[in-house]
């Protein structure tokens, strides 16, 4: 599209192309949006063999349930038709791509400095003045600092970090909870969690901030200009906004 | 701006959509079904190459049992047969030990109660998701296979039910790494009493680091095998043949 552009007499105001996403960070974003996909669809699957949450360490019929989950409807559920068998085979499948994709995102990340070079936030960078200025810029659409355009924002950093360092890690001790096979293998990881339905109550709770944080995502891709912030994860080439 | 925002939400959102949809497309080639079916493999490979042979499943206190350990599966096999075996206490019911052992068994319950007993509470998780706390006792299955001189070529032990489905009699199998682990018993108690008819009277497995289909109640028969492929179907329990639950239960 940039070749079509008519040259401009000036030569000035070029729309400015850099590189944005190291290939670390494009290959294990394509990797993990299609294992959370498949783990947040088989997982509604799950929920509907029994949608019932419990805190402690049991927790079935007569026990007292904290939350009743709606039945979730067949077109966000892998597969459609309820299948329980199917939905905990596509589940523990993308669960270890999710796992072991992270591992190697994370020695990706700290190996490339990525993680200490854009994800790492500084005190002055919370302070309300500087939240504030923050908040007012996302509400004008305005998600780049024009000095430093290829820097995430505080939110961004917030967010990614969250995602990245709690909620993922989170669905994954969660989950690995809930074997019979693995609580003989690391009996503390359900010390730690309080009980496996409790850990069942986590890991529900962390999937739906994952799906938050999925929706916020592409809106903001969206507003931000869905051709270039694809590309730019595919390619990793980005067009510095006007 | 609106409606192009609107076409890239479509496209965006519609992407995710294709790919919920497509995951049961894809599934119906062959070959994609098998790579989602080794999933079962990589688990089984993990979980043991992380776990120790003997690793314990947790035990819990009595005050930490479930109020209600509910029923589930097949609550009252009504058969006939079954019925007569109940109206007299089970004095008629025998285990049949066999298949690649030495010495066949027949075991009273009476005699399975002579066996050392091991008492545990322990967690159920049911496949579905739910969980209840609750206390057996039995003899370690080991002990029981050990006494019929089980062969060296044997690699499961396969378990006949008094309950049908289909039609058939209920079955599931283990490998002799879950089957001579020393929380595998075959309970015949229960929080402190006999086993009852809705928890699978008079004889249940109980096979602790594996899901709730797995600890097959009202145990009629137990077959050490060399392979499961002539077992039903050839997956190696009834679950696992007609609706595709991992023969591994162990997540």
């Amino acid at each position: 599209m940039e070749s079509q552009t008519p040259p401009d007499p000036q030569g000035a105001d070029r729309p400015r192309v850099i590189r944005r996403h190291g290939v670390v960070t494009r290959v294990w974003h394509w990797v993990n949006a299609v294992a959370v996909l498949i783990l947040l669809g088989s997982g509604l699957g799950i929920s509907n063999a029994h949608p019932r949450l419990y805190w402690g360490r049991y927790g079935a019929n007569f026990d007292p349930a904290w939350a009743t989950l709606p039945r979730f409807p067949r077109w966000l559920t892998i597969p459609a038709n309820y299948n329980l068998a199917i939905s905990r085979r596509w589940h523990l499948l993308f669960a270890l791509v999710l796992g072991f994709g992270l591992l190697a995102y994370m020695i990706g990340g700290l190996v490339t400095r990525h993680f200490q070079r854009d994800l790492r936030i500084r005190g002055r960078e919370l302070r309300p003045t500087a939240l504030w200025a923050d908040l007012k810029q996302h509400l004008a659409f305005r998600f780049h600092d024009p000095r430093d355009p290829r820097a995430y924002n505080l939110f961004q950093k917030l967010s990614y970090v969250l995602v990245l360092f709690v909620a993922l890690p989170l669905a994954i001790l969660t989950g690995i909870a809930l074997s019979p096979g693995m609580n003989a293998a690391w009996p503390w990881v359900l010390e730690i969690l309080g009980g496996r339905q409790s850990a069942r109550s986590i890991h529900f709770i962390t999937a739906s901030v994952l799906a938050l944080f999925t929706i916020v995502h592409l809106v903001l891709v969206i507003l931000a200009g869905a051709g270039n912030e694809v590309r730019s994860m595919i390619t990793g080439r980005w067009r510095v906004p006007e | 701006m609106i409606p192009e925002l609107i076409r890239r939400r479509a496209i965006l959102t519609g992407g995710a959509g294709l790919l919920l949809a497509g995951c049961d497309k894809i599934i119906q080639q062959p070959t994609a079904r098998k790579i989602l079916f080794a999933g079962e493999d990589m688990q089984k490979g993990l979980q043991r190459a992380l776990m120790d042979r003997g690793a314990l499943a947790p035990e819990y206190r009595r005050d930490q049992m479930s109020p209600v350990f509910r029923t589930n599966g097949t609550r009252d096999p009504g058969t006939p047969e079954y019925r007569a075996l109940v109206e007299n206490r089970f004095q008629d019911w025998r285990l049949k030990v066999g298949g690649l052992v030495g010495t066949p068994l027949s075991l009273s319950l009476r005699q399975i109660g002579e066996f050392p007993a091991r008492r545990q509470i322990t967690r159920h998780d049911c496949v579905e998701g739910w969980s209840a706390i609750g206390e057996w006792t039995g003899p370690m299955l080991g002990n029981v296979l050990k006494a019929a001189n089980i062969s060296d070529r044997a690699r499961y032990v396969v378990f006949t039910c008094a309950d049908l489905y289909g039609g058939q009699p209920y079955y599931e199998s283990l490998d002799l790494i879950d089957a001579f682990h020393p929380q595998t018993i075959l309970a015949w108690g229960m929080n402190g009493r006999m086993l009852d008819v809705g928890h699978g009277a008079p004889l249940r497995l109980r096979v602790e680091r594996q899901l709730g289909y797995k600890h097959a109640k009202y145990l009629m028969r137990i077959d050490a095998v060399d392979s499961l492929s002539n077992i039903g179907l050839g997956k190696g329990g009834y679950w696992e043949d007609h609706v595709d639950y991992d023969w591994y239960a162990g997540i």
